[in-house]
């Protein structure tokens, strides 16, 4: 049986970090509005509207995924843990009802310090879920502040406590370099506190400037660290979590042996996932998809796939050339059937950002050619520059090819 | 349509300064002489190219012929000939203004005379036309009419107090300059029954017709069926039409004679066969003499110009020739660079005509230019007695074979009100100008004479002379000849390789400064690598100036979120994107921005 990951996007935020320019919008700012002389919080209607659109579409995609068996199940967002834990057994029993899940299926949910307690949390557990991934970014409340996180360390500290009593084994924790007012110093403070809490899975990032959002634009009024000192967290992260008995296993993950993340090893080694709820994507079967980001037609593409036995095959494989196309499908934002050179750019510029790296058998075995014979010397030039090594299959990234990954990978996308 | 009364012909043009409002008296005087009315002028009438309307300035020489009934109770056909306003169109100016008997000169109320004003009079004068004065923006609150009036005749001699008080902006005193083109501009000479001899003072191609050539009648006539010859280019043809100016079109008629002003066809395939200032005759009947004042062309200012895609050379050099068929003042020859590859080595007539050609090449076809430093001729005497011309600085021979080099120097006449005297003096010393005189033309203003390097002015020169006059200074030059002077190539070594498309020519003293400065821009302008690179400037071997761009050392991708893959590798692919356009000089790659980049020296 194929193996399919689940991803579920829950929009929702209780305010967007200065940083952030995922698709999340914060529900506590919603308009209270009057209804039949009551003051109703529209927040809450348009979450509980959200989750039957959820699971609508989680009930009319199934029958294209009955071949399929599902090992992972993840929530994203915004902050997924602001859904009331009803909600959650709600999507959970969906999920179950709908689909084939294995016994040993890595079900993780995201979330933030001080959205959950100990209920919720335990709530969680008998939904099914066995890992959690908590935002904590930074251990250092005026860099909190400064990104505009809406909680402080002690408030962290807390709901890691609560989840590891309420029975969570696996957990992660972010953290972020290069964060405005951040030192080498309290950063490797945040990496010392985290360590000492000893979660199965760190995920570190630099902070990236993203255009749009408040932080790019009042970029000015903040003292980042230099290139010095950035690149002196960036060395420090590596060293200092491999001393903790981290490994790195892709770029910005770590992990303790037998603790790497399934589903986000789905992205990188392009298994298939299906994206539910908005703006989520997919790819199944070398075709990519995206929900609409925009709410109203998000609904309509719902209820346009209400009632509607669709066949797997109508959604992917046999309309390759937009041909019969489903009329569900004009409300994806964005379909793409990848092309054979496209599948070899993913497979390269994905794989790649693993430690493990790609093999040349299975390029050769998913292709029918050889990585020589499509890249050329690419490789070997990249080699050279020591950039990447390789042995007689395999084919990864060293510490310097790391560091400048973006160049790497942009020499295996095709002209 | 009956004969037309020679007595009755006035060809005339108009002078004036840039945005003194020649254009728009143009325009008044073909909508009040009932050609068109208000609703179809399309503003300005005569400035027809795209470019001449946002710049405000003519470049191609413009006709119309027009009717007038005057006061006297007669009819009067004008044929109004716009002349291009800019230096670098000086001949065609000079041989524009031969096809006239007269000229208007316009002078705006407030800013009175100006040395462009000056030079164009001065030119009319020369060609002997009668010129009468206009004074223009009487409606500004700023107008000093009187003022004005006392300058023309004290500054260019010419009677003024009964010029017409205009705004030509509000269509004020127009009767009055149209009684005044009757009345002072005089009715051509010449005698249909004499030889031909006509003058052209303009010529465009058309893709039917070949080319159309604009002609002054001086002596004699032509008709279909007569055969020319071009005294100067010796070509000949056969005419198929002629015709006369309407606005914005072409109106065939029988024949034109002595003092009229047309156009003729005859299929000629090349515009270089109807060199602006040749002589029209009759090959049956010829002329005894071409026309006084007939030169040839040459380009001042030359540089490369290379698609920003290797793949358009073809295209540019199809747009090049597309071009050449209308401007017989560009020039061009295919040559190679090792940083940007195929390209031209273009010539043009002046800065100003680079930049439309520039321009044109951007909008009318589409393409993607790097252009090199925009130099001048430099003329290399080598140690063999071999002189040789130099338009790309990359072909200077070894010094040692060099004996001396020569550059074109300029007469320039800088008006100029009192105040800033003083910074426009200074800034001629900087650029090596040799001081001549200073006229004081009243009791506020000077005229400041000084010889310059070409090479100094021709790009920002302008620029910098409206800064620093807080925009009073005016400007005008003709080019004086060549003289010795030290010259240095300096070079520009990027991680060690020499790029040639940044080489260019500059004096000694400058060498070091010029250098420097572009070490810097060049700095920030290409991005890192993987590997350290040193930017150097050098003259003869020697570095003078070294800046350092730091290797590159992170380049991560952000979080890759919820599977989202489409936009990460859009990411990837912008940074490939971003690759391709640039220029792989040795392992570094140089974004085109970089080429260009060194032509902004000068605001730092």
């Amino acid at each position: 049986m194929k193996e399919l990951s689940i991803y579920i996007h829950i929009p929702f935020c209780k305010r967007k970090c200065l940083y952030c320019d995922f698709l999340s919008f914060p529900v506590e700012e919603r308009k209270i509005g009057q209804m039949r002389g009551q003051q109703v919080d529209c927040g809450k209607i348009e979450i509980k509207n959200y989750v039957n659109l959820l699971c609508q579409e989680l009930m009319s995609s199934a029958p294209q995924y009955r071949q399929y068996q599902v090992i992972s199940v993840f929530f994203g967002g915004g902050t997924p843990s602001l859904l009331p834990a009803e909600d959650f057994a709600r999507i959970m029993d969906t999920v179950r009802e709908y689909y084939q899940i294995v016994q040993d299926a890595e079900i993780t949910t995201e979330l933030n310090p001080g959205t959950v307690d100990g209920e919720k949390l335990k709530h969680y557990i008998t939904c099914g879920m066995n890992r959690i991934s908590i935002g904590l970014q930074s251990a250092d409340d005026e860099e909190l502040a400064r990104i505009g996180r809406i909680h402080d360390y002690r408030t962290f500290l807390r709901t890691y406590e609560l989840a590891r009593d309420a029975g969570f084994t696996n957990i992660n924790i972010d953290v972020m370099a290069a964060l405005p007012g951040q030192s080498v110093l309290s950063y490797e403070r945040t990496l010392r506190v985290v360590t000492a809490l000893s979660p199965e899975h760190i995920s570190a990032y630099s902070l990236i400037l993203e255009e749009g959002t408040p932080l790019y634009e009042r970029q000015a009024e903040y003292l980042f660290p230099t290139e010095e000192e950035d690149r002196e967290m960036y060395a420090l992260t590596k060293d200092y979590l491999a001393s903790c008995g981290y490994h790195r296993y892709e770029i910005s993950n770590y992990a303790k042996e037998g603790f790497e993340c399934r589903h986000n090893k789905v992205y990188w080694q392009r298994g298939n996932y299906a994206g539910f709820g908005l703006g989520a994507s997919s790819m199944v079967e070398n075709v990519r998809w995206k929900n609409p980001e925009d709410m109203k037609a998000y609904e309509a593409y719902v209820w346009t796939r209400h009632g509607k036995d669709m066949d797997a095959a109508d959604m992917h494989g046999k309309d390759t050339h937009g041909k019969n196309m489903h009329e569900t499908d004009m409300h994806v934002a964005e379909r793409q059937i990848l092309t054979k050179k496209e599948q070899m750019e993913e497979y390269m510029f994905l794989g790649l950002r693993m430690m493990c790296g790609v093999e040349r058998r299975e390029f050769e075995h998913l292709f029918g050619q050889r990585i020589e014979e499509v890249y050329g010397r690419i490789p070997d030039r990249l080699c050279r520059q020591g950039l990447l090594t390789q042995d007689g299959n395999r084919i990864w990234l060293t510490d310097k090819g790391i560091d400048v990954s973006n160049y790497v990978l942009a020499q295996f996308l095709f002209d | 349509m009956a004969a037309i009364d020679q007595s009755k012909i006035r060809n005339f043009c108009i002078v004036a300064h840039i945005d003194h409002g020649k254009s728009t008296l143009a325009d008044r005087i073909i909508e009040k002489t009932g050609l068109l009315t208000s609703r179809e002028m399309q503003a300005q009438v005569l400035d027809n190219m795209e470019l001449e309307r946002e710049r405000g300035i003519t470049i191609k020489a413009q006709t119309v012929r027009i009717v007038y009934e005057a006061k006297d109770g007669n009819e009067y056909i004008f044929n109004l000939i716009d002349t291009p306003g800019h230096v670098d169109f000086n001949y065609e100016v000079s041989r524009s203004l031969a096809a006239c008997d007269g000229a208007i000169l316009v002078v705006d109320a407030a800013q009175g005379i100006e040395a462009q004003t000056l030079a164009n009079v001065y030119l009319a004068l020369d060609h002997d036309l009668d010129v009468f004065p206009v004074i223009n923006k009487i409606d500004l609150p700023s107008a000093e009419p009187e003022r004005v009036k006392n300058e023309i005749e004290d500054v260019i001699g010419i009677e003024a107090q009964d010029a017409p008080l205009i705004s030509a902006k509000n269509g004020v005193g127009i009767e009055e300059v149209l009684e005044a083109i009757v009345e002072k501009i005089p009715a051509p000479g010449g005698s249909p029954d004499n030889p031909l001899q006509a003058l052209i003072f303009d010529s465009v191609y058309d893709s039917y017709k070949g080319v159309i050539v604009f002609c002054r009648i001086m002596e004699g006539r032509v008709s279909k069926g007569t055969t020319i010859r071009m005294m100067a280019t010796e070509a000949t043809a056969e005419v198929v039409e002629v015709g006369y100016f309407g606005a914005g079109q072409f109106i065939p008629c029988d024949e034109l004679s002595a003092g009229m002003v047309g156009y003729l066809t005859a299929s000629i395939k090349n515009v270089k066969d109807t060199a602006v200032g040749d002589t029209v005759t009759d090959v049956n009947n010829p002329c005894a003499e071409p026309l006084p004042g007939y030169k040839k062309v040459n380009s001042m200012v030359y540089c490369g110009m290379y698609p920003a895609d290797g793949a358009k050379y073809p295209d540019l050099r199809d747009a090049l020739e597309k071009l050449q068929l209308n401007d017989a003042s560009l020039n061009y020859e295919p040559e190679t660079s090792i940083a940007l590859g195929f390209g031209f080595r273009c010539g043009f007539l002046g800065l100003l005509h680079l930049e439309i050609i520039q321009e044109r090449l951007e909008r009318e076809y589409n393409l993607d230019l790097v252009t090199t430093a925009p130099g001048v001729i430099y003329r290399v005497h080598k140690t063999d007695g071999e002189m040789i011309e130099l338009t790309n600085p990359s072909n200077l021979p070894d010094p040692a074979q060099i004996a001396y080099m020569e550059e074109p120097m300029v007469s320039a006449e800088i008006m100029v009100t009192m105040e800033f005297i003083g910074p426009i003096m200074q800034l001629c010393q900087e650029r090596r100008g040799r001081y001549i005189s200073t006229e004081y033309i009243e009791a506020s203003r000077a005229l400041l004479k000084y010889e310059l390097p070409l090479n100094e002015i021709i790009y920002d020169f302008f620029d910098a002379l409206k800064s620093r006059s807080r925009g009073y200074a005016s400007f005008d030059y003709e080019l004086k000849g060549y003289e010795e002077s030290k010259l240095v190539k300096l070079d520009i070594l990027i991680n060690h390789d020499e790029v040639d498309a940044l080489s260019f020519i500059v004096h000694a003293d400058s060498a070091y400064e010029r250098g420097r400065r572009m070490c810097e821009k060049l700095k920030d302008e290409i991005p890192r690598h993987l590997f350290e690179i040193p930017i150097q400037a050098a003259v003869g071997g020697k570095i003078i100036a070294r800046e350092t761009v730091k290797a590159m050392r992170k380049d991560v991708l952000a979080k890759c979120y919820g599977g989202d893959i489409t936009r990460k590798k859009k990411l990837l692919e912008k940074q490939k994107e971003g690759k391709k356009r640039m220029r792989q000089v040795g392992n570094v790659e140089i974004p085109q921005s970089a080429f260009m980049s060194v032509l902004k020296l000068d605001d730092k």
